[in-house]
């Protein structure tokens, strides 16, 4: 592929119009709550910016991420913006194998150095390099290496972005996320599990029309998706402030579509658009579906207690928490009881019988 | 000779506390409740009256030495002890602004009762030495003289004399085998002998067998007021031993509240064991002969007459109606204080404040509560049940320029029985 | 999250455990100091009287309340405030289903919302007045202090996640879990334990009383 095309002129070659390119850049533009003016500033810049280099680094990770970002019924805007950067090494999806692989990520690494996007999807290993390697290269290794010269890094999935279900309890490789190897480069953290494909587009339209990192929250995550929590957006809340729940998946209240909150939904703590963007071009989400949201966007999502749990249940063992716990206060408490009751006893025959004589001492 | 000691009081707090003790301070969270029922508080706007705040050496005492925490905080040297000064300055909070009137028991929010924590730090306070002078001076007199007041039984003898001589009743005395066996106040005895004289009346109408005690007349009881179970017992015990000498069933308290207390609620535990005999008011026991129609009266006052309730007799003894159905007999203009009952106010006097000189001033303040009681409902006169009740309601009318009189239950109908001569 | 996983994993366990325990110990030493034998003849029955008062001090006296209205309003509106934030909110009630799987209906959340609100204020008003009513700066010590801090937190954490004052969430949730567990672990220690003993404490005025033939 030519780096020196465009951005418009690529999409222009791939048969994009130029009325469905500024839908696209007004929709994205909407869809991250930039002001009104910034849709015609994103068509100019991103029609002229140059085809970025893209490095695409796939670690301990199950391609669902590269699937939501790649899986489409018909060729979408986003797709063919993925199309038009250049992607120059993504292993599941270029051609090139082995060494003329590893051959490409040098070489872009090279040309492009200080400049490149690097994208990371799935976590690394620590307890044992071995765990997960490319061309005999260790994860952890080969991040390092390819983040020196990145000028930023986006951290797509769960799993690049927390450590994801590899890291989850007893965490057998060891797994960290991107954040925790690399702490001198700017980072956006694109969360979910999977994360929504036109979220992984947008973040990068976004960067590549203002060169610059979005507004991100405390876990730098662009606030345009992640601003807004699931519960807050939900077509189900009214019912949830109403107190009217689905007990079961097969109850009235399941069939009447009321909140899915006692069957465990992660909503009130789970940040992402699903509610807004919903998934499979807009067709349907999670909660609408009938199943509980699993916060799958949040750190530690795998260990919040289990996903049928009801959020406000402590992960704690109560009921034998508790048993013990009145098991030991009984005994502790019969101790005390009967310590009370000998000091009692010695005081009232220890006591000495006041008479008036003393008194009046 | 052997001492006070704050050993001694520290023992003695020990020995009282109980559970509800235990409950009561585990409840308490300070809102201050109490003091908006307790008369010493209301009527001086003083702080430091607040009830439950008087506790403060018993609540010490059980935290420290019954709680978890508290035994530990204490091993570790972070609780402060309770010290003779702490005490000295308490002893003013216990006794002389405290007439044990139990009203701030009734309104507690989490059910504090707060009389009977007093009653119970007392003990502690006399055994380490730290009960005010006119209460020793009175428990003295009691116990070595048979009277708080010094009196002895010449005395009376002289008073049945000239009773007997004036009226044509006979006043017996050491009848064994009689029905009931009268007590008497010194106070009763000294202030209003009209009270002897109006039993006997009645008494004789009734056909009631009944007998004076020549060992054993008094029925009030300092050791209830200082707070020292170990003298209020050697009281009590007189009684008990004169009753069961005599074989009466019934022994009678009289117009007295703390003596109705100690005889018929502390005497029994005091002994350690039921008594033979039942313990009656002698309200109670004119109210039975007027049910029984025993109690015949004639005419009715027209004046407009008000009941003071005795703090000992109706809000803690639970004697509420006789009084009012024997006002019913005998008046018939006769109008309830607003708050009456168990909920009336006390007149100053109880719980040993009397004995008290020391708090004579605070006793005339304290007083104000029930002038206001009065002055709302304007009646000519009070009728009371309580010789410490109608010496304070005479001494505060005095003072307060409010002229009413005040007269006792038990001489009213007297005066109002049909006398029959045989 | 790392953080709300703590304080409703182990810290809660932890929280629990102090307060379970704690509290049976303190149940226990009331109970075993026992009452001595009354040989005094009963006027009336200890036990109805007793469970009479237990429920008749919830009504106030009525010259206490016109002597001392605001106490009494304030202290009934935070406490009814509290326990119905803390008993008929539907995640609160969704605890004990999970847990013990007691279920009772709830209020609607914005009522939720509108009494915690009125609690916040209630709660700051009953500050502002112990520290200026003559009788209560009196008797307030430290200790009285600390237990409100202990009871305005949950409250006011609550209050914040509910309306996502904090961010992140887990956070905002962690932190009013945390402050329950600090009133936890803070309620056998303090007079917290009125929660409980106040039942216990008003039956044996009733009883002491029942037993003269008055109803306290």
């Amino acid at each position: 592929m030519a780096d020196t095309d465009t951005l418009g002129e690529s999409l222009r070659r791939l048969g994009v119009t130029r009325r469905g390119f500024l839908k696209f850049c007004a929709a994205t533009a909407s869809m991250m709550a930039l002001p009104p003016g910034a849709a015609a500033a994103m068509a100019a810049a991103l029609e002229k910016a140059r085809r970025p280099s893209v490095i695409w680094l796939s670690f301990q990770e199950c391609t669902g991420c590269t699937e939501s970002l790649t899986r489409s019924d018909a060729p979408s805007l986003e797709g063919l913006i993925f199309n038009a950067i250049s992607l120059d090494y993504h292993h599941t999806l270029q051609a090139a194998a082995g060494s003329a692989a590893e051959a490409a990520r040098e070489q872009a690494m090279k040309e492009s150095w200080g400049k490149y996007l690097l994208v990371v999807d799935g976590s690394i290993p620590l307890a044992n390099p071995g765990y997960s390697t490319i061309a005999g290269i260790s994860n952890v290794e080969m991040l390092k290496e390819t983040a020196q010269g990145a000028a930023a890094i986006v951290a797509v999935g769960t799993c690049a972005a927390f450590g994801g279900l590899p890291k989850a309890r007893p965490n057998p490789t060891g797994a960290v996320s991107v954040s925790d190897l690399i702490t001198d480069k700017p980072i956006i953290n694109v969360s979910g599990c999977p994360p929504i494909g036109a979220v992984i587009t947008g973040v990068l339209a976004q960067y590549l029309t203002f060169g610059q990192l979005p507004d991100l929250d405390a876990y730098r995550r662009p606030r345009a998706f992640y601003g807004q929590s699931i519960h807050d957006r939900c077509y189900r809340r009214p019912f949830y402030d109403k107190g009217l729940f689905a007990e079961s998946f097969d109850d009235e209240g399941a069939k009447k579509g009321w909140c899915l909150y006692r069957l465990g939904c992660k909503g009130p703590m789970t940040y992402n658009a699903c509610a807004t963007l919903r998934w499979n071009q807009g067709t349907s989400w999670p909660v609408e579906a009938g199943h509980p949201c699993l916060g799958c966007s949040e750190p530690s999502f795998w260990d919040a207690g289990g996903f049928y749990k009801a959020l406000s249940v402590p992960t704690a063992e109560v009921a034998r928490t508790a048993g013990y716990a009145l098991a030991a206060g009984v005994a502790i408490g019969g101790v005390a009881g009967m310590v009370g009751q000998s000091i009692k006893t010695t005081a009232a025959t220890g006591h000495q019988k006041v008479t008036v004589d003393e008194l009046e001492a | 000779m052997s001492e006070l000691t704050l050993e001694r009081g520290l023992t003695a707090f020990l020995a009282e506390i109980d559970a509800p003790t235990a409950a009561y301070f585990s409840s308490c969270v300070h809102c201050g409740l109490c003091a908006e029922a307790c008369l010493f508080y209301l009527e001086t706007g003083d702080p430091q009256y607040t009830p439950i705040k008087k506790l403060e050496p018993l609540k010490w005492v059980w935290e420290q030495n019954f709680t978890l925490a508290g035994r530990i905080k204490k091993a570790l040297g972070l609780s402060k002890p309770v010290t003779n000064e702490m005490l000295a300055t308490w002893q003013e909070l216990l006794y002389d602004s405290c007439s044990l009137c139990g009203r701030c028991s009734m309104v507690c929010p989490v059910g504090v009762d707060i009389a009977y924590l007093v009653r119970k730090t007392r003990e502690g306070m006399v055994a380490s030495g730290h009960a005010p002078e006119g209460l020793i001076e009175a428990s003295r007199r009691a116990v070595q003289t048979g009277s708080p007041m010094g009196l002895q039984f010449p005395t009376l003898q002289a008073q049945i004399k000239r009773l007997e001589k004036e009226g044509s009743t006979q006043i017996p005395v050491d009848q064994t085998g009689a029905d009931y066996l009268i007590l008497l106040s010194s106070m009763e005895i000294i202030s209003f002998p009209e009270y002897l004289g109006a039993v006997a009346k009645i008494f004789k109408q009734a056909g009631v067998r009944w007998t004076l005690s020549s060992v054993c007349f008094e029925a009030t009881n300092a050791g209830i007021q200082i707070g020292s179970s170990d003298i209020a017992r050697e009281l009590v015990s007189r009684i008990v031993k004169a009753a069961e000498h005599l074989r009466v069933q019934y022994v009678i308290g009289p117009e007295c509240g703390h003596a109705f207390t100690a005889l018929r609620w502390e005497g029994p535990n005091l002994i350690g064991r039921p008594y033979p005999f039942k313990a009656l008011h002698i309200i109670e026991l004119l109210d039975q002969l007027r049910a029984e129609g025993r109690l015949k009266t004639t005419g009715k006052e027209s004046d407009r007459l008000t009941l003071h309730d005795p703090c000992n007799l109706a809000r803690k003894s639970g004697c509420i109606e006789p009084q009012r159905r024997l006002m019913g007999i005998v008046a018939e203009n006769f109008v309830e204080m607003t708050e009456h009952g168990e909920f009336n106010w006390c007149c100053g006097a109880g719980g040993g404040v009397s004995s008290n000189e020391r708090a004579d001033a605070l006793r005339m303040k304290a007083f104000r509560r029930k002038k206001a009681q009065i002055d709302e409902i304007q009646p000519n006169r009070v009728v009371t049940l309580c010789a410490t009740c109608r010496t304070q309601l005479e001494e505060g009318i005095e003072e307060y320029k409010m002229d009413i009189p005040v007269i006792g239950l038990t001489e009213l109908i007297a005066e109002h029985v049909i006398e029959t001569d045989e | 999250m790392e953080f709300l996983l703590w304080v409703r994993g182990p810290a809660f366990n932890l929280a629990l455990t102090v307060f379970v325990l704690g509290m049976t110990v303190r149940l226990l030493e009331i109970f075993l100091l026992g009452r001595r034998p009354n040989y005094a003849e009963p006027r009336g029955p200890e036990f109805g009287p007793g469970m009479k008062t237990v429920l008749n001090r919830f009504a106030v006296d009525p010259g206490v309340f016109s002597r001392a209205p605001f106490n009494v309003v304030v202290g009934y509106l935070w406490h009814i405030g509290f326990l119905a934030c803390l008993f008929l909110f539907i995640p609160h009630i969704e605890l004990a289903h999970g847990t013990f799987g007691l279920s009772w209906p709830g209020l609607p959340n914005p009522l939720v919302d509108a009494l915690a609100a009125v609690t916040l204020v209630s709660l700051v008003a009953v500050l502002i007045h112990r520290n200026r009513h003559p009788v209560m700066r009196y008797l307030t010590t430290r200790e009285d202090t600390l237990v409100w801090i202990a009871t305005f937190l949950p409250v006011l954490t609550g209050y914040l996640a509910y309306h996502r004052a904090i961010n992140p969430y887990p956070v905002a949730l962690g932190l009013h879990i945390l402050s329950v567990e600090l009133l936890m672990v803070l309620f056998p220690f303090t007079q917290l334990t009125h929660a409980f003993t106040v039942f216990i404490a008003r039956w044996y005025n009733g009883a002491a009383f029942g037993r003269k033939g008055v109803q306290s």
